[in-house]
């Protein structure tokens, strides 16, 4: 099969790990505003969507975090075939919401949902999925944002590797001339945070989650001193720190920053 | 496959496609005897609940909208109710009005989602809905047209589709403007023309003839069809408040399955548009009831293929009750509102929705703003058992067939229920007592 300028349309895969699959959701949203998708590439896997499947791709797509040993040989498996994969959505990227488990006891976590069958099912800390294999490229968010992942597919159609922005999303949540949630009497990550998506949630009236993950080098100093200033309770600094970076804090612990 | 009167074969469907999750379908006859048939459900399990505990109360819906991408307004619907049961909050009508708006955006969404792309290629012989963009294109781009409008209602209201943000405790941190609803009510009414379009592309459609009785259960109130609070009521009679869901429920666990099973009068129940469809038929829109009618599904309807022409018959019905509720919130007009705050910081309390695929439970313990104990009961978990039976009782009537159309048989009445497998594997077992020793 060819693009209309003649030149193989390459194949791409979809895989799901442990998720919602809203991610790969959005990827089917996103055909509604760019059809033209469908005719720059040929999805040969997307379980979700299609029943046929091929072992034969180049671009594999990876929504989803190892939760457990059998998930390290799937995601191995891929990274053979495939000559490039993403990391699609906060769960591949940060291990995402699964990875808050990480910081209880693993068997009274099983024990609590499984009770005393709690050894059929398997399982293991949370980890991205760079923890196992080799990611080249990332697409952010919780969930991914329908355009980014657009421009990801154009740049990595076109032979370039997708930058993330490195600016704090702050930046974003200025430009819109949203109220700072802080006044609002709210905690915000947004001073750490990466920005691409919008700072959606400010706008919306929430404080930033974090699910894009901390930039290459937060101004934690910025961060204490704003949530100091408006009184933020230690509590509610902990759970926004934690529902989306609880991976990514321990590995910063893990290296002494 | 042997055509002789004692069939031997296996069948053994990976990771059955075209559903939400991952699950096989796994039979094995021998002699022309049933020995094996199981929906095995493969998801990784999440746990939830116990990632729940510990949390404060305000993160709740934002954490569980996180369970399933295609029900994540049902969801943090459903969470908000549990923690306002809990926490004694007084909603204003406003908040109903717009929640239940959102919530017929997502049952759009989801219904689409399923009539479309899951399940009609099976009715038109292909693997998926992208060869009909080249065969049938008018199909496909109604589909997108019709999914981006209910989308693109959820967001004006909840900011995105998929992970609502501007849903919280009370109330909104956000509301659409007047411009917002009253370019939604116009897309709402133009698409009217796409939902008939719908109800008669599915006239067109051969749905398997199968039945198979058993007990159906969803929401029931007396003045309307039922999406947010209510009672829970039984096909095979008796009604219980949401507090008592557990009596119904009956959780148990099967080692095939990281979602846990079901049941309540029978050895099995079923979930649902079609469970609604049933129970509640009465509150239909008339349009739906028109649609219904067209579509040759009545009230008591025992075939399981038939669920998706009920996803269809509730679209009709979203959309007429979308537009009815635009209207009134255009007349009244929508006001910034501080959510309604809690009156007690702890609690104990049920919330439940019927979300697309069928009755959803919160429960969850509240100590001093932080959540202490948790347990979710997801429709699709409700429904593994009577799949399975299903299942059952359909094999031993296709013997005869090439093993081929017994495995597309079986991966379509699987897809019909339309699972969201990984929505189910992240079950409970709430050990309450003693739930504040960590």
């Amino acid at each position: 099969m060819t693009a209309p300028n003649g030149k193989p349309r390459p194949k791409v895969a979809f895989f799901d790990f442990t998720s919602c699959e809203g991610c790969q959701l959005t990827v089917v949203d996103s055909l509604q505003t760019h059809p033209e998708l469908l005719e720059a590439v040929e999805i040969v896997n997307f379980r979700e969507a299609m029943s046929e499947r091929s072992e034969d791709y180049a671009i594999a797509f990876i929504e989803g975090s190892c939760s457990r040993p059998a998930d390290e040989e799937r995601l191995r498996h891929i990274r053979e075939r495939a000559a490039l994969v993403v990391a699609l959505g906060a769960c591949a990227h940060l291990g995402g919401v699964n990875a808050i488990r990480n910081r209880q006891d693993l068997e009274d976590v099983r024990r609590y949902v499984y009770g005393d069958k709690a050894e059929w099912y398997d399982t293991y800390p949370v980890r991205p999925i760079s923890a196992v294999i080799r990611v080249d490229a990332v697409i952010p968010g919780c969930p991914i944002d329908r355009e980014e992942f657009v421009n990801v597919v154009k740049m990595l159609l076109q032979g370039r590797s997708p930058k993330l922005p490195e600016t704090p999303l702050c930046v974003e949540c200025k430009l819109k001339e949203n109220i700072c949630v802080y006044w609002r009497g709210k905690v915000c990550l947004g001073p750490i945070i990466r920005a691409g998506c919008g700072a959606i949630c400010p706008t919306y009236g929430d404080g930033c989650e974090g699910c894009r993950g901390l930039l290459s080098e937060p101004n934690w100093e910025s961060l204490k001193q704003v949530m100091a200033e408006h009184g933020m309770a230690e509590a509610d600094i902990d759970a926004h720190m934690s529902l989306f970076l609880t991976y990514e804090m321990a590995q910063l612990q893990s290296e002494g920053k | 496959m042997s055509t002789t009167s004692a069939p031997n074969f296996k069948i053994d469907i990976h990771h059955i496609t075209r559903v939400e999750g991952h699950g096989n379908i796994v039979v094995d006859v021998k002699n022309g005897r049933l020995v094996q048939c199981d929906l095995q459900i493969v998801e990784a399990p999440r746990f939830f609940e116990a990632m729940l505990r510990g949390r404060p109360y305000q993160q709740a819906s934002h954490l569980t909208s996180r369970i399933c991408g295609i029900c994540a307004v049902g969801h943090a619907t459903t969470s908000l109710r549990a923690v306002e049961t809990a926490l004694g909050v007084e909603l204003s009508e406003q908040t109903k009005l717009l929640r239940q708006l959102n919530f017929y955006g997502e049952i759009l969404d989801s219904h689409i989602l399923h009539v479309y792309m899951l399940a009609a290629p099976d009715f038109l012989g292909v693997g998926s809905i992208i060869p009909l963009a080249s065969r049938a294109p008018e199909v496909v781009l109604r589909a997108l047209r019709m999914k981006q409008l209910a989308g693109d209602l959820c967001a004006a209201i909840g900011g995105r589709h998929t992970h609502p943000i501007a849903m919280t405790v009370g109330g909104f941190t956000h509301f659409p403007s007047h411009d917002d609803l009253y370019s939604l009510r116009e897309r709402l009414e133009a698409v009217r023309a796409d939902v008939d379009a719908t109800v008669e592309l599915f006239q067109t459609f051969k749905v398997p003839a199968f039945e198979r009785q058993t007990e159906y259960i969803a929401l029931h109130k007396p003045e309307e069809y039922a999406w947010i609070d209510g009672v829970i009521r039984s096909s095979d009679g008796g009604e219980w408040p949401l507090a008592d869901y557990r009596k119904v429920t009956n959780e148990y666990l099967v080692q095939h399955s990281s979602a846990k099973h079901t049941k309540n009068q029978r050895d099995s129940y079923m979930v649902g548009a079609l469970a609604r469809f049933n129970l509640n038929y009465g509150h239909l829109h008339p349009k739906a009831k028109a649609a219904a009618a067209a579509l040759g599904l009545k009230p008591v309807c025992h075939n399981p293929y038939m669920i998706t022409v009920a996803q269809v018959v509730e679209i009709v019905h979203a959309v007429e009750h979308a537009i009815a509720l635009t209207d009134t919130l255009l007349a009244r007009g929508v006001e910034w509102e501080e959510p309604a705050r809690p009156t007690r910081l702890s609690g104990e309390g049920v919330g439940s929705c019927e979300v697309p695929r069928g009755i959803l439970f919160h429960h969850y313990v509240i100590e001093e703003g932080t959540i202490t104990g948790a347990n979710c009961i997801i429709p699709t978990g409700q429904n593994l058992q009577n799949i399975e039976n299903d299942m059952r009782a359909l094999v031993p009537t296709l013997l005869d067939r090439p093993r081929e159309n017994i495995a597309h048989a079986l991966e379509m009445l699987v897809r019909a229920y339309d699972p969201c497998i990984s929505c189910s594997t992240h079950l409970l077992d709430v050990q309450f007592v003693g739930a504040d020793e960590k």
